[in-house]
């Protein structure tokens, strides 16, 4: 610091970077996009480990016995629902009951904003049963929660199948400490939503649901099912909740160390670990993984039942059985035995699980990638935008140059007024707000006059407004005096550049994948966008990095990391799909990145469209 | 609206007291064919001893009997509802000249609707002393001498202690016999000749602690309380002056062995003989609840009250689970609860009885006891007119041929729903994050037709800042105005948060008392060594009295004259019950402990460094600087500027 306070040598390195500006920021962004795509490489990792002591120096023996009467419970409960057409509620209640648990029902009812084309409902009325197995010379106050999703069709029978083998199980075993509570939810996450409002006595998504009769405290843990065949070959771990949250990385760590121990093959985003990490492939591998999960978490959707839980500071997973043409089966038993030992597990826990990471990402199971290794990478993209603010700083406090005959040219001199700067913050934010509330409030009238659908109304008004707010504001600043100004732009562009930096830092340190994701494409609009630069060549540029388009092209690469490449029809219907799921998310779960984009993110891109045309 | 709480607690102030030897009383063996004068129904001795004599006739359930002696209470109760005296008929020694103290020992098994079996073990105590009065106590021969001296060093009126483990799970076992919250409680009526109540108490809970190896030590000012209305003595006396009350809990509190073990030192017969041989702890906590209790009181001598003697009550309460040891099968014996059968009465006391209820099968199909017994008693339990089977241990053909008692129970599954206890509370925390919160308590009435109050009692740490401008009271989707509301607002670390409510309950609804608080931040030395576990709040206490199931029968004609039953009886139309609710753990916003050091480090470095020299550079304005000019020339510029010349 004694260096910047010299005036002689603030000056020769402040003239350094607005020299070397333009440089330094390539090097930047370069340099983070590196420090990123090595993130992924083994030895920069570090290796998985159990930080709890509660529940790593412990023993635990897992003797669950009764894989097949769960699988026989879950064809039984799969002739119910047949039956019963959904959710069979009063099969449940009374084989719960008949395995000694305390059950209660919940009711709840949700109409949708407008209908849900992937899973196809818009009128949702449902029922979540639950049993709570109270532990002996307990008193109520801890709970851990196990839960299968009933879903429609042939799925998940096995998993409540084996969910009621393990609460009869459970009930027949004295050492438990924490209330176990076995739930079965409808609507996979409407219902789960419902339930953890009721259980919490909170209301966010304005959902209708009957409040609860029978709690177990507050809960501590939660694992949810799915499980859609007799035997699998692997168990695939779903980390990424609602927002970006993710579960605390013990949890990770226990469900590793079991499946070691009791030899179920596991994986991550449906990858499994390799371990030839100095070979091209096997690095491809570990960023192909890491990168799925950099996506799904951006998304900051629930890609699970557990997602929803961890709002309220529970940590919780989803584990998923998977079913492919490998040779070597596991079967129910052995994953009961897992359950098992996991529960006994989380039975030991003293405090909340707190010891270890919450912000982490996984090239594999074995390793992660914790938060001071990965924001490093976010930083460097982000000083570019400081660099940048830097120089507009620099260029805008310099004295003016004087004219031949010593007088200051008063044009130049004049600052540009506050309302220069002002009417596009405004005028952006307001087409952003007209983002976020149109394409809800005007679906009735589009489907009145459009040949459309509701959710395909609700999307394409989505994007005909994102359209129209191209069109809308580079032009006001022509009207107002002061404007158009050399000043008027650099002043524009210096508030634009601090409040992206803002807006993305902030988003970085909620959800990493997303602010590192927006970082890569708005950073250089944001650095190379002035008046000046060609307008078509930049205009394109621009469209291409904005958010609907990172959106578009984040469809196709999360395809193609999955390794179901689609068509690009395939892939524009998709794109659709996921805006409608977007805005369904923050309607119904609360999921904030439509409105970060809507509110914040698209008027900060709008301000440098503006820019870009400045008069 | 005061005068009338007021009233009100008054009047529940006496019928608790009165309920509870209601209770106690009604439990007694009623063996005698003929019809007994309610004076003869004060002496139970002199009952035991008359059925003693009498046990060749077959024993015939006298239901006049105890609807006598229960209408003389409530009789006693109107009558004393003004002078706050104690009702009468509570126990008392026979005038006959009998040794100065007495012990009695009994043990009840109730197979509970859930299929689990509760057994609550009672030992009472009598003495007839003063310790108040001066004359020192020396010789002790039942009572046990450490609560003696306990009683008369600090000046004790009353004294109740209970330790818990598990919560009594009212939905599926129904009311307890003696109601007690998760952990530790504690509540100490002192005399009203102590000043200084607090440093009594205080010493008090030392003291306790070492008696019970428990950790009542940590009771101090910032987790007692003065209830006004929910805690009233239960023995003779008629101070009412809150003052001389305390009341704590201790919620985390954890028992096991090492409280059961002084607690059976308290015991005339220690764990030697009687029905102590049952309590062997490897089976007592290998159970679902466990609840062990010690109440000291005063009771009266006689019936006119002219002497007082101190009653020394200690129960045990344990419920075993059907399904981890029974295996389905719902068969119990005495053997497979306490790996033990008995063989004798304690030699020291003057009655010792196992009752075992079953008056969930009047035809004897669902129910099999063996062996069989001719005794029967019917008493008014909680409200519920309930038959048992007696055996007394201090007959010999009790034990039989194999000279061991070892009764077995089985009985018919009643698979099925949940109960509906008249009276039922829950309570839990609302809302997320670690900000703020909502208290939510959950009362039930059950009752289909009778509204009746109740009084809350709820006791809430400093640490949890109530907003009580948020305060809710609603039945029915509509406000309910507490007839009396007693709130002491907490003071930071010194003592908690006391709110005492009568609310009416009206028939068959809930009522929801929310209340929202914020979470304060702790400083770094007061979190506990697990702060991430969370911290507890005790259980709200809800008393009240409680219109009884018997009132509530329809055909109540059926077995009794037409003439007794056209009004309601009074005696019979409520009893006093206390509902505790689950204790709640709540987080509090926590620092990051597990690297203190790097923490502190990292903050100073970050503070000192960066935004200091940040703080300067913003601030300050930098120019260059001409080197200071010589003194000469300095000297020469003061004298130019005399001379109006400008300066060098």
């Amino acid at each position: 610091m004694g260096l910047l306070s010299d005036p002689n040598r603030r000056r020769a390195l402040i003239s350094l970077l607005t020299r070397l500006n333009a440089p330094i920021c390539v090097v930047c962004y370069m340099a983070g996009v590196a420090w990123f795509m090595g993130l992924a490489f083994e030895p920069f990792t570090l290796r998985t480990y159990m930080s709890e002591n509660a529940m790593g120096s412990t023993m635990v023996e897992e003797r669950f016995p009764a894989g097949e009467r769960a699988l026989a419970t879950g064809r039984e409960f799969a002739a119910h629902k047949k039956k019963a057409g959904g959710m069979p509620v009063d099969w449940l209640v009374k084989t719960m009951q008949s395995h000694g648990l305390e059950v209660f029902t919940q009711r709840f009812s949700r109409t949708l904003p407008f209908p849900d084309e992937n899973k196809e409902r818009y009128m949702v009325k449902g029922t979540n049963v639950y049993g709570i197995l109270r532990a002996p010379r307990a008193s109520r106050t801890e709970a851990l929660v196990l839960s299968a999703p009933c879903t429609p069709g042939d799925n998940n029978n096995q998993a409540v199948g084996l969910l009621l083998g393990l609460a009869q199980y459970f009930r027949s075993q004295v050492f438990w400490a924490k209330d176990i509570i076995f739930l079965v939810n409808e609507h996979d996450l409407i219902g789960m939503q419902a339930w953890l409002e009721g259980y919490h006595h909170t209301n966010t998504t304005g959902m209708d649901w009957s409040p609860l009769q029978g709690r177990g405290g507050s809960i501590q843990a939660a694992l949810s099912l799915e499980l859609s065949s007799d035997v699998i070959t692997s168990l695939d771990l779903v980390l990424e909740g609602l927002n970006g949250q993710l579960p605390n990385l013990d949890l990770v760590n226990l469900f590793y160390a079991f499946c070691q121990k009791i030899g179920v093959l596991c994986t991550t985003q449906g990858k499994l670990q390799r371990n030839d990490w100095d070979s091209v492939s096997g690095y491809s591998h570990a960023v192909q993984t890491m990168m799925l999960m950099v996506m799904k978490q951006a998304s900051g959707r629930s890609w699970g039942d557990h997602g929803l839980f961890l709002r309220y500071h529970i940590e919780a997973a989803t584990i998923k059985g998977i079913n492919s043409f490998r040779q070597y089966k596991t079967d129910i038993t052995t994953i009961g035995r897992l359950m098992e030992g996991m529960y006994r597990k989380l039975n030991n826990l003293l405090e909340r699980l707190h010891q270890s990471y919450f912000f982490y990402l996984m090239p594999s199971l074995s390793h992660f990638v914790s938060i001071g290794y990965y924001m490093p990478a976010f930083g460097l993209l982000a000083v570019i935008l400081l660099l940048r603010a830097l120089d507009l700083w620099v260029q805008l406090t310099a004295p003016p140059p004087r004219t031949e005959d010593g007088v200051v040219d008063p044009e130049q001199m004049s600052s540009p007024g506050v309302l220069s700067v002002l009417t596009p913050l405004v005028i952006s934010h307001l087409t952003g707000v007209a983002l976020y509330t149109l394409p809800i409030r005007f679906q009735e009238m589009a489907v009145e006059h459009f040949p459309v659908s509701e959710t395909e109304a609700v999307v394409l008004t989505a994007i005909a407004v994102y359209t129209a707010g191209l069109a809308l504001p580079h032009n006001t600043n022509r009207l107002l005096s002061g404007g158009g100004t050399e000043q008027g732009w650099k002043v524009l562009k210096l508030v634009a550049v601090l409040y992206l930096a803002v807006l993305l830092g902030c988003t970085a340190l909620i959800n990493f994948s997303l602010g590192f994701i927006l970082a890569i494409t708005l950073v250089p609009v944001a650095a190379f966008v002035t008046p000046h630069v060609p307008k078509f060549l930049s205009a394109f540029v621009m469209i291409v990095l904005s958010p609907a388009c990172t959106l578009l092209f984040s469809v196709f690469f999360f395809q193609e990391l999955q390794e179901m490449p689609i068509s690009f029809l395939d892939g524009w219907m998709l794109y659709l799909s996921v805006i409608s799921q977007g805005i369904l998310d923050h309607c119904l779960y609360g999921s904030l990145v439509y409105p970060l984009i809507a509110l914040l993110v698209y008027p900060c891109w709008l301000i440098f469209w503006n820019i870009l045309f400045w008069k | 609206m005061a005068a009338h709480g007021c009233n009100y607690s008054a009047l529940l102030l006496i019928i608790c007291s009165v309920s509870v030897f209601i209770v106690a009383d009604s439990q007694d063996t009623t063996l005698s064919g003929g019809h007994h004068a309610a004076a003869v129904e004060d002496n139970p001795q002199a009952a035991t001893e008359a059925a003693g004599k009498t046990s060749e006739q077959p024993a015939v359930e006298e239901r006049s009997w105890e609807a006598t002696e229960v209408e003389e209470a409530t009789l006693h109760e109107a009558a004393g509802d003004k002078q706050d005296t104690p009702a009468p008929e509570t126990e008392a020694p026979s005038p006959v000249p009998q040794p100065k103290d007495d012990f009695q020992e009994e043990l009840v098994i109730r197979p509970l609707h859930s299929g689990d079996i509760y057994a609550s073990f009672q030992f009472r105590t009598l003495w007839e002393t003063d310790f108040m009065s001066g004359n020192k106590v020396s010789h002790y021969r039942l009572f046990p001498k450490s609560l003696g001296q306990v009683i008369s060093k600090f000046s004790v009126r009353e004294l109740h202690i209970s330790f818990t483990q598990g919560y009594w799970r009212t939905m599926q076992w129904g009311q307890p016999f003696q109601p007690a919250p998760p952990g530790a409680e504690l509540w100490v009526w002192f005399q009203d000749s102590v000043t200084d109540v607090d440093g009594t108490w205080k010493e008090l809970t030392n003291v306790l602690s070492g008696i019970f190896c428990a950790s009542l030590n940590f009771i101090d000012s910032t987790n007692t309380v003065q209830p006004s209305a929910s805690f009233k003595p239960l023995g003779i006396g008629n101070v009412t002056d809150h003052r001389f009350l305390r009341y704590a809990t201790l919620p985390r509190e954890i028992v096991c062995t090492e409280n059961l073990t002084p607690w059976k030192k308290l015991l005339p017969c220690g764990s030697k003989a009687g029905l102590t041989v049952l309590l062997k702890s490897e089976k007592l906590f290998h159970s679902s609840f466990h609840s062990q209790a010690v109440h000291i009181r005063p009771v009266c001598q006689d019936w006119q009250c002219k002497t007082t003697s101190w009653e020394l009550r200690q129960t045990l309460n344990v419920v075993f689970d059907l399904h981890t040891s029974g295996q389905g099968k719902r068969e119990w014996s005495l053997f497979k609860m306490f790996s033990r059968t008995l063989t004798e009465a304690c030699p020291l006391a003057s009655s010792s009885k196992i009752y075992i209820d079953i008056t969930d099968d009047p035809q004897g199909e669902l129910f099999e006891l063996s062996p069989a017994t001719p005794l029967l008693s019917q008493a008014m339990v909680l409200g519920d007119r309930r038959t048992f089977s007696v055996y007394d241990l201090m007959q010999p053909v009790t034990f039989g041929t194999v000279r061991s008692l070892n009764p077995l129970i089985r009985w018919k599954s009643s698979e099925g729903d949940m109960l509906r206890p008249l009276l039922h509370a829950e309570r839990y925390v609302a809302g997320y994050g670690l900000q703020t919160g909502e208290i939510h308590t959950l009362m039930y009435n059950n009752h289909p037709y009778r509204s009746f109050p109740v009084l809350l009692l709820d006791t809430v740490p400093w640490y949890l800042r109530l907003y009580i401008h948020t305060l809710t009271v609603t039945s029915k989707g509509k406000d309910n105005k507490p007839s009396y509301i007693h709130y002491q607002p907490s003071k930071d670390r010194l003592r908690p948060h006391l709110l005492e409510m009568l609310v009416q309950l009206p028939p068959n609804s809930v009522t929801e008392v929310t209340v929202q608080f914020e979470r304060a931040l702790l400083k770094w030395t007061e979190y506990t060594p697990d702060p991430n576990h969370g911290f507890y709040v005790g259980s709200s206490v809800i008393s009240s009295l409680v219109p009884s199931i018997v009132a509530m029968d329809t055909n109540i004609t059926m077995d009794r004259p037409l003439f007794s039953s056209f009004f309601p009886c009074k005696e019979e139309s409520s009893f006093f019950v206390r509902v505790y609710t689950e204790p709640l753990l709540v987080n509090l916003p926590t620092p990051d402990f597990s690297m203190p050091y790097n923490v502190i480090c990292l903050t100073c470095t970050v503070v000192a460094v960066g935004y200091g020299s940040l703080y300067n550079l913003l601030t300050r304005s930098f120019q260059i600087e001409e080197p200071s000019p010589g003194l000469a020339k300095r000297l020469a510029n003061i004298i130019r500027r005399m001379r109006g010349v400008p300066p060098l």
